[in-house]
């Protein structure tokens, strides 16, 4: 059995299908709030989420045409990876690919951030409220 | 609608958990909701789906990754060879194009199933759940999932694996976990693959490999093999047996960055 066609239409590259679930999410929001437009996202993504930012923020202007969002501005929040140590109980920030202690140096650490990609915020425009005439 | 469980899991439309949020601030014609959601949570729904598939029918899922031309689809091979009487083993084989590796599965006398994705570099939760549907879960002890030949995309989707293994082929260079670390990060258990050429190759090291994942904070085993010799696969077959073991003795297995969800470590 070969599967293709379905796999083709759903996921191009990885930046914009990251894109379009997350849109998928936002229009999400935006309905429970009957939002008529989104005017803003804001986003968390840390360097171990395997997301690249510039390159999210390049893929979100194709992704938001035609959806609720098609006019939102993008916020990207870079998050720092924070370690902290099994053995001196030390938080340290460190890079993607240096994630040993800080303090002493070891590498059983664990990961406290850094591997996020979170949709933190949605700025909306909620639906006007319906116009109750005026008891005369 | 899943014909399996009957949920209304389908490629297009998943579960969702609460959409509403917290409105936390109000201003004269807009409002700001503040949510903590990790934005692949559609493909977390589904990996979590699959992950069922798999406790319902006894089958540990190994997703296998690496570069291209690493040896993945020869591991596996090998592998058949090895312990094909007496496990009962599928695959599911990503690729952009063709259904090369998928015949030499088959040819092996495993069903295989091909995922020709395209353009995409990587599969996701949902395509995997497609492919289960085309194979006979009841007849496989281990399901092994070979991702698309890529080191960066493939590491941020979870399957409903039960574990990572990546191939790290020594006519690569040694220093490959630094340069894609959230692929290595993500890894159980490292294949150090080709290694019958290690004698020629005198400048892969495989300390100077095993230091590289250490400082990801990574203890996964690393182990050389090489599918033309196959005393050289013991370790590996040892390594997926546990697994299997712990499978069948219902132990919740996840992949080790699946085991605090990506996002919710920054959520406070």
């Amino acid at each position: 059995m070969r599967l293709s066609q379905q796999a083709r239409k759903r996921t191009p590259v990885h930046e914009l299908s990251l894109c379009n679930g997350l849109l998928r999410q936002v229009e999400q929001v935006a309905d429970a709030h009957h939002a008529v437009e989104v005017t803003g996202i804001v986003l968390a993504v840390g360097p171990l989420s395997g997301a690249e930012p510039s390159l999210l923020s390049r893929a979100f202007h194709l992704a938001r045409i035609g959806t609720i969002a098609e006019n939102a501005e993008l916020e990207i929040e870079h998050a720092p990876a924070i370690v902290r140590c099994d053995t001196c109980g030390v938080e340290t920030e460190a890079a993607a690919n240096a994630l040993s202690c800080g303090r002493c140096g070891t590498w059983k650490v664990t990961l406290k951030a850094g591997n996020e990609l979170m949709l933190k915020r949605v700025d909306l425009v909620p639906a006007e409220q319906p116009i109750v005439a005026a008891a005369s | 609608m899943c014909e399996h469980c009957g949920c209304a899991a389908t490629p297009n439309v998943v579960h969702v958990s609460d959409a509403k949020g917290t409105v936390s601030a109000k201003a004269a014609d807009a409002v700001s909701v503040e949510l903590l959601t990790g934005i692949l949570d559609e493909n977390d729904h589904a990996a979590a789906h699959n992950r069922e598939h798999f406790a319902r029918h006894g089958v540990l899922a190994v997703n296998v990754m690496s570069s291209p031309g690493s040896g993945k689809t020869s591991l596996l091979e090998a592998t058949i060879d090895t312990i094909g009487e007496k496990h009962r083993m599928a695959v599911i084989e990503g690729d952009l194009e063709t259904e090369n590796d998928a015949k030499r599965i088959r040819a092996k006398g495993v069903p295989a199933v091909q995922i020709t994705t395209g353009s995409a570099c990587h599969l996701d939760a949902h395509m995997v759940h497609d492919a289960l549907h085309a194979l006979d879960l009841d007849n496989v002890d281990i399901l092994f999932i070979e991702n698309v030949g890529n080191l960066v995309c493939p590491a941020s989707f979870d399957l409903g694996q039960h574990a990572n293994v990546t191939l790290l082929a020594v006519t690569e260079g040694d220093d490959k976990p630094a340069k894609y670390p959230v692929m290595f990060r993500a890894s159980d258990l490292v294949l150090l693959s080709k290694a019958d050429l290690l004698d020629v190759l005198d400048d892969f090291s495989p300390d100077r490999a095993t230091d590289c994942v250490r400082a990801l904070a990574n203890p996964a085993e690393i182990v050389p093999v090489s599918a033309r010799r196959s005393e050289t696969l013991a370790p590996w077959i040892a390594w997926l047996e546990a697994r299997l073991a712990a499978c069948r003795d219902d132990e919740a297995l996840r992949p080790r960055t699946a085991q605090s969800p990506a996002g919710l470590v920054a959520a406070e």
